[in-house]
């Protein structure tokens, strides 16, 4: 059996860790949260990673492979270099717990500051809502997000600059555009979407929807018309001129 | 929220975990940017040798003001400076190129390449100090619905010049100076109706996404917008290449083939 070598992070803070070299047997269709399993039977049974699916849907084995953010789960032994250590990190913007466990608890507080749902009341009798599909489907791309907060790793605003207390990440800019267009959605979130929660701070390197293992398209999709209602409502005078004379 | 002193220090410049060439696709923006940038400058100042036959650089078109039978108003205006050097290119050139450089795609590109903010993905930065598009400068680039407003209007001066290169001396007429500014034409089309902020102003604005014949050009420029990158470049050494085209003809380096 051909063997691999997986270079792995370990530790339990940011200032005390270290890579530590583990030679496994690989075999054909493994995945790098395989190859992590049998080190953690092999070599160090001590040592800490989340999963859970293994499917790419719950989100919880994210990591830094070879120094990009990718799920272990579904990251194919066969795509990597393995003439040479595979790389294995932790996420990088969030507290490490121990090993490949960060704390992203960060990430559930700054959701719950963000408005919730608020829908008009029902179209019909029978409390029901009627919606045009194309408005559905646009508002359901960002519904495929499994929360692996893999683009709020890979933001550089919050990776190298640590702007946590000011600003939220593509994972919750989204979030603030699935609400925000949301057709029946009656609650507004401009204001703190450019006040409070940064994002102005966004300069557009795609790295989010580059990462993102949904393929949702974060920057075009979401950012970018999030930015540009801003611009409608703080920065288009003739705009806003323009909708003062017609009244939309 | 986050406790920073947690968090790992930040990445020194330009180290990363990464094995892959992370850092050509910032190394070809900068030298096909650059490229564009001194060989844009310089083909617009230098004032001529932009026109040949039927044929105009699209770095020129609209000439409002010129030598070249192109022009929408006759020679040097009168208010011109004496002093100043006169190039036709300076009174339309700064709208498409305010276009891009305000372009969502080419923010992007341009801070990684020129500004190493970052260079790549996960790669350290040169700066500790972050203030993005928050504050004067770069908040400025929210002026870009404006340059769009002037880039659809340019649409038309180009169109107009497409039709205008197959009226040869002789008549009617199709050369590959007429073909390459056809493809021009195309190209900067898709970049143009491609772009964020007509997306926005067509429909993405409105909770409720446009119907008829309004949804569909909003589905036209999301499928536009969807390779915008593509095109951004495709139409940044389209325009280039038909400049080198007609220069090259009008100053005698290459004979203009007709195909008819």
């Amino acid at each position: 059996m051909p063997q691999a070598t997986f270079r792995i992070s370990r530790g339990d803070s940011a200032t005390h860790s270290e890579f530590k070299d583990y030679a496994v047997e690989i075999s054909e269709g493994m995945v790098v949260l395989d190859a992590v399993h049998l080190v953690q039977m092999v070599h160090a049974p001590d040592l800490a990673a989340r999963w859970n699916c293994k499917a790419g849907k719950c989100g919880s084995c994210s990591a830094e492979i070879n120094g990009m953010p990718r799920l272990m789960c579904m990251t194919r032994l066969s795509d990597l270099d393995l003439s040479v250590p595979v790389k294995i990190e932790p996420m990088k913007t969030f507290r490490r717990i121990k090993d490949l466990v960060t704390d992203v608890s960060w990430n559930f507080r700054v959701k719950e500051k963000i408005k919730k749902f608020k829908p008009r009341p029902a179209d019909n009798a029978d409390g029901t809502w009627n919606m045009a599909q194309r408005d559905v489907d646009r508002v359901q791309e960002f519904r495929k997000c499994i929360e692996c907060f893999l683009c709020q790793d890979v933001c550089h605003v919050l990776r190298d600059h640590q702007k946590h207390d000011e600003f939220i990440g593509p994972r919750f800019i989204m979030w603030n555009a699935a609400l925000e267009m949301h057709p029946l959605d009656t609650d507004d979130r401009l204001k703190e979407l450019k006040d409070d929660n940064g994002l102005g701070y966004c300069n557009i390197t795609k790295c989010c929807t580059k990462v993102c293992p949904e393929h949702i398209a974060i920057t075009d999709n979401a950012i970018i018309p999030m930015k540009e209602r801003v611009v409608d409502r703080y920065y288009d005078p003739l705009g806003w001129l323009w909708s003062k004379a017609t009244g939309t | 929220m986050a406790d920073s002193k947690a968090l790992p220090p930040p990445t020194p410049f330009l180290k990363t975990s990464r094995t892959d060439a992370w850092w050509i696709p910032s190394l070809l923006t900068f030298l096909g940017l650059g490229f564009f940038l001194v060989y844009g400058t310089w083909a617009i100042l230098v004032g001529k040798n932009y026109t040949y036959g039927p044929y105009i650089s699209p770095l020129y078109g609209l000439e409002l003001w010129g030598d070249s039978p192109h022009a929408l108003f006759g020679a040097r205006p009168g208010f011109w400076p004496a002093w100043l050097p006169f190039t036709p290119g300076i009174f339309i050139a700064w709208a498409p190129a305010g276009f891009r450089f305000t372009c969502y795609y080419y923010r992007g590109a341009y801070y990684k390449a020129f500004w190493a903010d970052p260079v790549a993905c996960t790669v350290g930065e040169p700066r500790s100090s972050y203030l993005g598009e928050n504050w004067f400068p770069l908040v400025m680039q929210n002026v870009h619905r404006y340059f769009l407003y002037f880039a659809l209007a340019l649409m038309l001066v180009l169109a107009y010049d497409a039709v205008e290169s197959t009226q040869f001396e002789d008549g009617f007429g199709l050369g590959v100076g007429s073909l390459l500014t056809m493809m021009n034409v195309v190209l900067i089309g898709g970049y143009t109706f491609g772009c964020h902020a007509l997306r926005h102003l067509l429909g993405g604005r409105a909770d409720s996404l446009p119907v008829g014949f309004k949804g569909a050009c909003y589905d036209g420029v999301s499928a536009c917008n969807r390779n915008h990158m593509k095109w951004a470049w495709a139409s940044l050494f389209g325009v280039l290449f038909v400049d080198m085209y007609v220069r090259s003809c009008a100053m005698g380096f290459i004979p203009d083939l007709r195909i008819f």
